[in-house]
This record gives C-alpha cells, sequence and structure tokens, in this order.
C-alpha cells in the first residue's frame, strides 16, 4: 500500500497534474470532507449503516423529483432527496419501535426497497439515459467538464455544490456543538436538558440526506458510504477528543481522496473506487498503528509487560538463591532454564544485563548491588501479598505463592504502602521466610 | 410549603402494560431519599417518569409545584453508569461541561464561567487531576465521580442519581455519600436507586419503598420498617401481574 | 439435459434463490445479522473480478469461488477490527463493505480498460443482476448450492434453532457455539454470492431480509417460519422475474418482496396493524361503554332498590363524563341498538338488561378499588382513576381471584347484579 503510494507520488512528480486533474483532485477531497464531518457523528452514535442506507435511499427522491418537475434544477432534486432521507429514518424507525422489527433489519428492509423503486423510476424516465453504474461510481473524473463561474473562476459545478454543502455542514455543526456532542454521548441527559436527542438525530439524518445527493451526482454512492464511514472510524482510533476527531475525519477523508486520485491515474482505473480502497488502506495503518488503539501498538504494549515479568522473575530467583545462602551460581542458561527457557527470557536477562542489575562473573551469573535491591523489593512485595491473601482472604497456606507470584510486577510504591499499614507488623511471611525489607 | 418533589396518581406503562401503578407521594426539600425495592420494581422508571424521559400513562409530576418541563434548570440526573459509550471522544473535563449545557440552552456555547465551575465540580469529587484524560482509562469508581461532577456543574436543586454505587470501590462510595451529604446541607434534596438494604439507615433520611406500587414513603426512622420492607420484597402482588399483562395485550374481560 | 426457454430458467431461479434465501436469511435475522448479507453482497465483487482476471474464464462456479474467498476476508477482518480495536461494529461492517466494493470497482474498470469491447458484460451482472445472461450451468450451479444449504438446515436444525435463540446456553450445554454461528454465516455467504447474477449488489440484502421479516409477521413458530420464508421467497421471485415491461429483473423482484412484506404488515393475523387497529377500536368502544353504564350505575344507584328500569339526564350524564354532547349522543344510540337502555328526549332510562351491564361495570371497577386499596396501599381518594384504566381488561379468572381475596372481609364484597323474583314457580335444579 505504502509502497504503491510512493511510486505514484513519484509518478505524479513526474507528469504533474494538469488543471483537470486539481479541480477532480478537489472536488473530491471537498466532498470527502462534507462527508467525513458527518460520519464522526455517526459512527459515535453506532448509526454508521444509516448512511449506508441513506446514501442509497435517495435515489427513488431524485428520480421521484425529476419525473414531477422534468429538469435538473438542484432545488426540487435537493427536495426529493431530503424527503427520501428522512423517510427512510423515519420508516426504519418506525419498524423498529412500532412493528418490534429488530433495529438492523428495518434499516436493511427500508433502504433495499427504497433503492430499487428508485432504479425502477429511474428506468421508466423516457428520453433520459440512465447509466446505472454511475450511480455506483459517478463520473468524478467528468467533474470539470461541467463548470459555473463563481467570480470569474470557472470551477466545476460539482466541486461548488460540494462546497456549499460543506459550509452547510460546517455551520450546522458549528451552531449545534455541544448539542450534538451532548446527545451522541448521553442522549437520556441530552434529553432531559431540554435538548431532545430524537430531533438532534433527525437534524443528523437531514444533513447526511442533503450530503449524500449532493455527492450522489459527482462521485456515486460508494464513495459517498465510504467517506460517511470510513475516514471517521479512522479518526475515532487515532483521536480523544470529539473536536479533534471531526477534524481529523475530513482531514483523512480529503487525503483519501488526493490518494485515491494519485494512484487511480497511476493504475489507470477508476478514481472513485480508488479512493474508496484509499481511504479503507488509512483504516488499516491507523488500526495496525494507531499509538494508543492500534494492534501493533497493543502487541508492543503486551510484549513490554511479559519481557518486564519476566526479568522480575529472574531477579526474584537469583534473590531467593542468595538467600538460601548455597553456594551455587546459576549460569546464564540455568536462568533461562529457570524462568521458561523461551526465548523472550533470554532477551530478558540480556535486558537485565545491560541494566548493569544482573553481572557476569565468567560462566555464572550475580546480582548487582541494584539488581539486589530491585529484587528485594519485588520479594518484599510478594511476601506481603501472601501474608495478606492468608489474613484477610483466609487462603490455605498451598495457595498464595501463584497469586503473589501474578500480584508481584504490579503493586506500586503506593499499594505496597497500603499494604504494610494493612500488616504493620509483617516479618515473615506466611511460609516463615525473611522479608526483606 | 410546597414539597421539592411531588408525584401524583402517576401510572407509567411500556407498550400500555404498567410497570408503575398509581404513585402518589410527596418528599420535602432537603432530604437524601434511598429508592428501595427488588429488582423489576421499576425504581429507574420511576426516575426516568420524573424526569420526562418515559410518558406517563396518567398522573403528573411536580418539581416545586410546576410541571418538569418548566423546572428543567432545577433538575439534575446522573444515568447509570453502562449507559453510555466510554471509548466516546471526551476528556473527563468535556463530560463535566456537559453539566453546563442545560442553562445554557440552545446554541449559546460555554465559557471562562462554565469552564470555571466545571473544574470547581472536578475539584469537589476529587478528579481534577484527570481533568485530561480520556474517560476509558479511568476505573469504574473514578467514571462515577465524574457523572457526579457533571450533576454537581448542573447546579440544580434536585438530583436523581440511577444506581451510583454500582461496581464502585468502597472509598468511592464513601465520597460519593459524603458529597451527597453536604448536599443536602445546602437544601438540595437527592434521589438515590440504591440496592444494598444493610447501608440505607447510614446514608438517607427518606425512603421510597417500591414494587410495582408504592409501599411506603417517609423518614426512613419510620418507614423503614421490617413490616414494610416484608411488603416491598415479600413477593410480587400476582393480581397486578396478571392485570398488567392483560392491559398490554389489551384483551376485554368477558 | 431438458431444455428450458430464457424466460422459464430465469423463473426458476429465482424463484429458487428466493426461498434459500429466505431460509437462510431467516437465521441471519435472528442473530441479528440483517446487515451482514449487504456486507458480504458488496465484498464478493473483487473476488469475482480477481477470479476473472486470474482464471480468465467467466464460469459462475470460478467466479463464485472467488467471490466467497474476498468475502469470507471481509468477514474475518471485520471481525479482527471489533474484536483488537475500539471499532464498534456498525463502523467496522461499513468500513468493510466500502473498501472491499471499492477495490472492486477499481478491478473491474482495470478489466474494463483492458479488454476492449466491454467484454466484461459478464462481470458487470454481478453488480446489478442480470438474470437475462443465465445459463443452464448457473441453473444447475444455484441448484446444487441451494440445495446443500436446505439439506445443511435440515440436518442441522436442532442445532441452529439453539444458537440462534441462546448461543451462551448452547455453548454451556457443550454444543460448538461458534463454528454452529460461523456454518450459518457461511450458509449466508454462499447463497448471497450465487444470488448476486441474479439480483445484484446492493439488493441481495433484501433477498436475506424481506422474506424472513416477512413471515416473521405471520408466526412465531421457527418451522413455520422457515417454510413460510421459503414460499415468500420463491412467489418474490417468480413473480419479479415474470414482471418485464423494460423492469429490470432484480429490483422487480425486490419490490415484490417488499409488496408481500407491506401486505402482511397491514394483514398479519396477530401484529398486522389492520387487526391491531381494529382491536385498538374495539377496545375503545369497550371502554367508552364501560364508562357510559357505570356513569349510569353510579347515577341511577339510588332507584335501584325500587325499579328495574331507572332514568336519569342526559345532561347528568354528560356532567359525570365531560363527554361531548354528539359523542355522548353516539354512545347513546349505540347503546339503545344494542337494548341496553332507551332515549326519550332528555332522560335515559336503562333496561333490566342494562341494568344488569351496569351493575357489572360497576362491580369490576368497585372490585379493583378495593384491591389497590388493600393490598397495594393505593390512597382512597387516588384509586379512581387507576380502575377506571384496568377494569376493562380485567379477564374473569382475575375477576374471581379478586372476589376470594376481597370475599375474607366481610361487608367489602361487592353487590352482585339484583335478579329480579321470578314470575314462575322454580324448582330446584338436581344435584
Amino acid at each position: 500500500m505504502i509502497g504503491f503510494a510512493w511510486g505514484s507520488a513519484a509518478a505524479l512528480a513526474l507528469a504533474w497534474p494538469s488543471t483537470a486533474d486539481w479541480w477532480i483532485m478537489a472536488t473530491g477531497a471537498v466532498t470527502a470532507a462534507s462527508c467525513a464531518v458527518l460520519g464522526a457523528f455517526l459512527v459515535l452514535r453506532r448509526m454508521s449503516m444509516m448512511g449506508d442506507a441513506i446514501s442509497h435511499s435517495v435515489l427513488p427522491g431524485l428520480a421521484a423529483a425529476f419525473l414531477l418537475t422534468r429538469s435538473y434544477s438542484i432545488g426540487p432534486l435537493l427536495a426529493g432527496a431530503l424527503v427520501a432521507g428522512l423517510l427512510t429514518a423515519l420508516l426504519t424507525q418506525t419498524l423498529h419501535r412500532y412493528v418490534r422489527l429488530p433495529a438492523d433489519a428495518s434499516m436493511g428492509v427500508v433502504f433495499t426497497s427504497l433503492f430499487a423503486l428508485g432504479v425502477v423510476l429511474i428506468t421508466q424516465v423516457k428520453g433520459v439515459h440512465f447509466d446505472r453504474q454511475c450511480v455506483f461510481e459517478g463520473a468524478i473524473e467528468l467533474a470539470p467538464l461541467y463548470t459555473i463561474s463563481i467570480a470569474g473562476i470557472e470551477a466545476p459545478r460539482a466541486l461548488v455544490v460540494a462546497g456549499v454543502v460543506l459550509a452547510i455542514n460546517a455551520a450546522v455543526l458549528l451552531l449545534l456543538w455541544k448539542e450534538m456532542k451532548l446527545s451522541a454521548f448521553d442522549p437520556a441527559l441530552s434529553t432531559t436538558m431540554g435538548f431532545p436527542a430524537g430531533l438532534m438525530h433527525y437534524v443528523l439524518m437531514s444533513l447526511v440526506a442533503l450530503t449524500a445527493v449532493a455527492s450522489f451526482e459527482a462521485v456515486g454512492s460508494i464513495l459517498v458510504v465510504a467517506m460517511l464511514i470510513v475516514p471517521a472510524a479512522t479518526a475515532h482510533l487515532l483521536a480523544d477528543r470529539l473536536g479533534a476527531m471531526v477534524l481529523l475525519s475530513a482531514g483523512l477523508g480529503a487525503a483519501s481522496s488526493v490518494l485515491g486520485f494519485a494512484l487511480a491515474s497511476h493504475f489507470d482505473t477508476n478514481i472513485a473506487g480508488m479512493m474508496a480502497v484509499a481511504a479503507g488502506g488509512l483504516y488499516g495503518l491507523a488500526a495496525l498503528f494507531s499509538p494508543r488503539y492500534g494492534v501493533v501498538s497493543a502487541v508492543i504494549r503486551n510484549a513490554r509487560l511479559a519481557l518486564r515479568v519476566i526479568r522480575d522473575d529472574l531477579l526474584g530467583v537469583m534473590y531467593r538463591l542468595e538467600e538460601l545462602a548455597v553456594d551455587r551460581r546459576l549460569t546464564s542458561r540455568d536462568a533461562v532454564q529457570a524462568v521458561g527457557g523461551s526465548p523472550l527470557a533470554r532477551w530478558g536477562l540480556a535486558g537485565l544485563i545491560r541494566r548493569r542489575q544482573v553481572l557476569r562473573r565468567g560462566e555464572t551469573l550475580e546480582l548487582s548491588p541494584e539488581g539486589r535491591a530491585a529484587a528485594q523489593q519485588l520479594v518484599r512485595a510478594h511476601r506481603l501479598w501472601e501474608n495478606y491473601l492468608v489474613q484477610y482472604l483466609g487462603l490455605p497456606l498451598d495457595h498464595v505463592h501463584e497469586p503473589a507470584h501474578r500480584v508481584e510486577h504490579f503493586l506500586d510504591p503506593e499499594l505496597q504502602a497500603s499494604l504494610e499499614r494493612k500488616l504493620p507488623d509483617a516479618t515473615h511471611d506466611p511460609h516463615g521466610r525473611d522479608i526483606p525489607s | 410549603m410546597t414539597p421539592a418533589f411531588e408525584i401524583h396518581d402517576m401510572t407509567v406503562a411500556y407498550h400500555r402494560r404498567p410497570v408503575l401503578w398509581d404513585i402518589d407521594l410527596q418528599v420535602p426539600e432537603g432530604k437524601l431519599v434511598g429508592i428501595i425495592g427488588p429488582n423489576g420494581a421499576g425504581k429507574t422508571t420511576l426516575i426516568k417518569a420524573a424526569l420526562g424521559l418515559t410518558p406517563l400513562a396518567s398522573g403528573k409530576v411536580e418539581i416545586y409545584g410546576k410541571p418538569y418541563a418548566q423546572q428543567r434548570k432545577m433538575v439534575g440526573y446522573v444515568p447509570q453508569r453502562e449507559s453510555v459509550d466510554w471509548d466516546f471522544p471526551v476528556s473527563v473535563h468535556d463530560v463535566v461541561m456537559m453539566g453546563t449545557y442545560g442553562r445554557l440552552g440552545w446554541i449559546r456555547r460555554p465559557g471562562r464561567t462554565q469552564r470555571l465551575l466545571a473544574e470547581r465540580c472536578l475539584e469537589q469529587v476529587g478528579m481534577l487531576p484527570f481533568a485530561k484524560r480520556q474517560i476509558r482509562q479511568l476505573s469504574g469508581g473514578q467514571q462515577q465521580r465524574v457523572f457526579l461532577a457533571r450533576a454537581l456543574a448542573e447546579q440544580a436543586r434536585i438530583y436523581f442519581l440511577d444506581e451510583p454505587f454500582a461496581g464502585v470501590d468502597a472509598a468511592t462510595e464513601t465520597a460519593i455519600v459524603e458529597l451527597l451529604q453536604t448536599l443536602r446541607g445546602q437544601g438540595c434534596t437527592v434521589f438515590v436507586v440504591h440496592h444494598d438494604l444493610e447501608t440505607v439507615r447510614h446514608y438517607f433520611d427518606y425512603v421510597i419503598l417500591l414494587n410495582m406500587r408504592l409501599v411506603a414513603c417517609g423518614p426512613v426512622h419510620s418507614t423503614f420498617t421490617p413490616e414494610n420492607l416484608q411488603k416491598t420484597y415479600g413477593g410480587r402482588l400476582t393480581i397486578l401481574d396478571a392485570a398488567a399483562e392483560a392491559m398490554r395485550q389489551g384483551e376485554p374481560g368477558p | 439435459m431438458i431444455a428450458l426457454s430464457l424466460a422459464a430458467k430465469v423463473m426458476l431461479g429465482a424463484g429458487l434463490l428466493g426461498a434459500v434465501a429466505g431460509v437462510v436469511g431467516a437465521f441471519a435475522v435472528l442473530r441479528g445479522r440483517s446487515l451482514a448479507g449487504d456486507m458480504l453482497a458488496h465484498a464478493a465483487l473483487p473476488g469475482v473480478v480477481l477470479a476473472f482476471m486470474l482464471t480468465g474464464s467467466r464460469n459462475l462456479a470460478t467466479l463464485s469461488a472467488g467471490a466467497l474467498a474476498t468475502g469470507l476476508a471481509a468477514i474475518g477482518l471485520m471481525t479482527l477490527a471489533v474484536r483488537w480495536t475500539r471499532t464498534k461494529e456498525d463502523a467496522a461492517i461499513g468500513t468493510a463493505l466500502s473498501t472491499f466494493f471499492g477495490l472492486g470497482v477499481v478491478l473491474l474498470s482495470r478489466v474494463t480498460r483492458s479488454e476492449a469491447g466491454g467484454n466484461s458484460a459478464g462481470l458487470n451482472s454481478f453488480l446489478f443482476g442480470e438474470p437475462g445472461n443465465m445459463l443452464t450451468s448457473d441453473l444447475v450451479l444455484l441448484a446444487v448450492v441451494g440445495g446443500a444449504a436446505l439439506v445443511i438446515v435440515v440436518l442441522l436444525f436442532k442445532e441452529f434453532r439453539l444458537v440462534s435463540f441462546d448461543p451462551d446456553f448452547a455453548a454451556s450445554q457443550g454444543w460448538p457455539a461458534t463454528g454452529i454461528d460461523l456454518t450459518m454465516m457461511a450458509l449466508v455467504a454462499a447463497i448471497t454470492i450465487v444470488g448476486l447474477p441474479m439480483v445484484g449488489v446492493v439488493l441481495m440484502a433484501a433477498m436475506i431480509i424481506l422474506p424472513a421479516i416477512t413471515a416473521r409477521l405471520w408466526t412465531h413458530r421457527l418451522q413455520t417460519l422457515l417454510m413460510l420464508a421459503a414460499a415468500l421467497g420463491a412467489v418474490a421471485g417468480a413473480v419479479g422475474a415474470r414482471v418485464g415491461h423494460g423492469i429490470p429483473a432484480g429490483p422487480a423482484i425486490v419490490l415484490t418482496a417488499a409488496g408481500l412484506f407491506l401486505i402482511s404488515l397491514l394483514a398479519a393475523p396477530e401484529q398486522g396493524l389492520v387487526v391491531r387497529a381494529i382491536h385498538e377500536l374495539r377496545l375503545r368502544r369497550r371502554v367508552a361503554q364501560d364508562h357510559l353504564l357505570r356513569s349510569l350505575f353510579e347515577l341511577t344507584e339510588s332507584q335501584l332498590a325500587e325499579t328495574y328500569e331507572p332514568v336519569t339526564q342526559f345532561k347528568l350524564l354528560r356532567a359525570d363524563r365531560h363527554w361531548s354532547a354528539s359523542r355522548l349522543r353516539r354512545l347513546l344510540d349505540r347503546n339503545q341498538l344494542q337494548g341496553l337502555l332507551t332515549v326519550a328526549g332528555d332522560s335515559v332510562r336503562l333496561t333490566p338488561v342494562g341494568v344488569r351491564a351496569a351493575a357489572e361495570a360497576a362491580r369490576r371497577h368497585r372490585l379493583w378499588e378495593l384491591y389497590m386499596m388493600r393490598f397495594a396501599g393505593a390512597a382512597s381518594d387516588h384509586v379512581d382513576r387507576s380502575a377506571d384504566d384496568v377494569e376493562h381488561m380485567l379477564p374473569a379468572s382475575v375477576l374471581l381471584e379478586l372476589e376470594a381475596e376481597l370475599s375474607t372481609a366481610p361487608g367489602q364484597r361487592a353487590s352482585l347484579p339484583p335478579v329480579p323474583p321470578s314470575p314462575h314457580p322454580t324448582e330446584e335444579p338436581a344435584p
């Protein structure tokens, strides 16, 4: 994915994009951003699929508006789509609430039926060539051909429309920011405060319908769905504040468009589809590498923890051996064997030696003073916990070593202090061994 | 004197099946009130109905003598902890700020006053050091404290808390009770849905005993009696169940 | 091989697809996975095109194998995202759906552009559904996959029912619940994919959901539901495929299914809107009649010692219930027709039958009032309204129970309707 991206970036640098290319990229980016800002709220309200549903069900609205007015003017088309979009939301809710069908099934029934109706309506329009493929894929590559003039600049109509929609979405979100935030986070509280969550739901659905229909013509339903859901889902993996998530979502949407365009020109393929793929690719990257919520970072965190536990165990083993005062030193091999013998154990031992907590003496190993201090702390935590389990939980003696072994790594100084307060005169563990101080 | 909270003849039904029958009660100002009853007794429903979240089949609810819709700003609400998505991208501070929205009304944005108020409320529950954290990173007790701070930021006269002690640590439970007692000291009336019968006497000075119908409502010392508890927990009234079911199906009697 | 006309093939194929989709869709709907079909259908596209690019074959079986591969990959990735990241299920489905579909569009466009002359028409049919391109071998594939799916459903019916109702319980009983769940999913996937060339990507979801959800309106039994879903799906498929008139078959099939759903929504015996509306209307009438009779009883209660045909005034009745004059007139007319009362000018007279009915209404009301006061601790000045709502719906068994509970207190027993002395000598019935 990244390789491709660099490759096409290089190709892009060789063949500097033409004006038309810039217009296409701008149209894609603005459309994507207008979808993505709403997507953040859809994703957070767990209604992502409503974006999918509405972007399909605006079709009969468009068709009906055209059949009634016989014109392509934007007003009736918007009105038709708005009605169809709201109808989808309303019917879905009615089927769910009053007929008590499952929520997802209600949505599936409504939007597929409306979409089928839309397809039939459109094929019945005489004298209008209807390219079904266009419904899915749009014709963003044709965007620069249909221009209108604004302040002396010939800009693609689709770009202007998308810009207006983005401005409307941004304005509504800014104006109702706290209401949208509250009703998405805690609908009950929102309603009790006088901002009915249901009303906010329909405000959002109206905006989605408006955005879907405005983008539909230019970029097709597939890109609308992709841009409503994917950048927002990606942003959710990266951001911890709502404002950041919305902005990031818009940025990711725009970035996916530009990247998608570059890839599509490189591979000579469908632009809208590639933009969706690019958005998905960015999601994949975030899912893997998000610093806080990514899979790889989780794996790394777990590995680090496992490593720390094994280092602790190594220190503990060496300390207990010293304590027994037998005149035996462990070799590296013995030590690694004693904690399971895994590659991780070897790695842990190397870490200890690097930290100078364990010193090599020829073939054998020895605790350094710092290592001994750390080990003492650990063994102390272990034995205090054993005492606690025996005294407060009444566990039998042969049941306390394992749990203490699991817990010892996690007893921070604060917890250990409160343990000490609970066990003021603990000098020996339940097995009779000294508790080091 | 007008009671702080009054329910008059209230019946609440889900899909026509009544879950609360003819509740009729008054609570004076400045009480810490436990709402006690077995599972399915309608405790949460009572709160939701009082807050206008569930339509009433009959009757009315009054806050200081007026309907809830006119008194929104006097009421604070702490829903059950699991009712929200803790993965939501908001910080602790953001959540507490939400408490100030009700007083702001539509469109107006929170400003410096609200930020300071939120910080003060966080301070009160001992969560100021966590203000910038995302809310998933808190323990259960800390999450509950944040919810409480948000309720404080509502600057209400009456508070409704739905199971604030569910899944919190002992220290938080004590802290919450102390805070609620402080609120009562300031003349607030606080309603708490509560499960643990052991602590009722320590925590509350007023109780509402509920089991589909009101069993008793009054000061703890005279109302929280073994006899009333027997009525509350001693099994449901089978006829109430049968009648509720008949109403759900809408089958007229022969 | 028997030669079939194209129209017959299409009808047969669509009917078969509808039937099988109805059956496997029922399990998807019951497990709350209605949109899985949607995702699978979209995610199948790149697999179809890849299979074509790799093998150069337009054989439906080959393409379906590719579709199954990417469809399952999408499900797998989606599941991983939900399990390993904070992405919720809906967003994961949407992300997988649009990314895979985007990839499909990209690949398809490559194929179209590299093969001059739109040689990829066969692939396009996966997007929109072109039953007109159907070959006999496609029908055979559909029959084989559909038949296999049905056999699996019949064999594993008990397990499927258990897992789709309560997976945790099934697991606790030692069933491999996850495995059974995946099998159900795989059946949905297989049917979705063989159905794609018939109805296309978007509308395949409808084939999974609509017959099943329609059948659910008619029955609560799973066996009946499955058979009904199969029948509904078959009808929708066969009828939709025949419509013609320039209406593409895919949308026609879905609209037929949607029509069946709408009809069921209105006409289903228990959950249908018509039945519910009639029920509601009857209930309201009955409640109004009860109220009228009780008011009549209460207004004339003092006369009952002397007469069995007590009289009261229209305006008193109006004042008692705050009814509008016209509404009260209509109510009185209806009751007059039933012979419960007679209206003469401004006076309303109960007939002996009416007295009995009125007494019965009052009895129910008072029994409930007493019950609420005695056992539910309601105050005497508050019970009236609740009794108002409940009394009309108390089944006879509850009334008997009420009487039994209340009869322990002497003097509280509600009075039975007065019975006039028999005009002729009566005999004790033989025991």
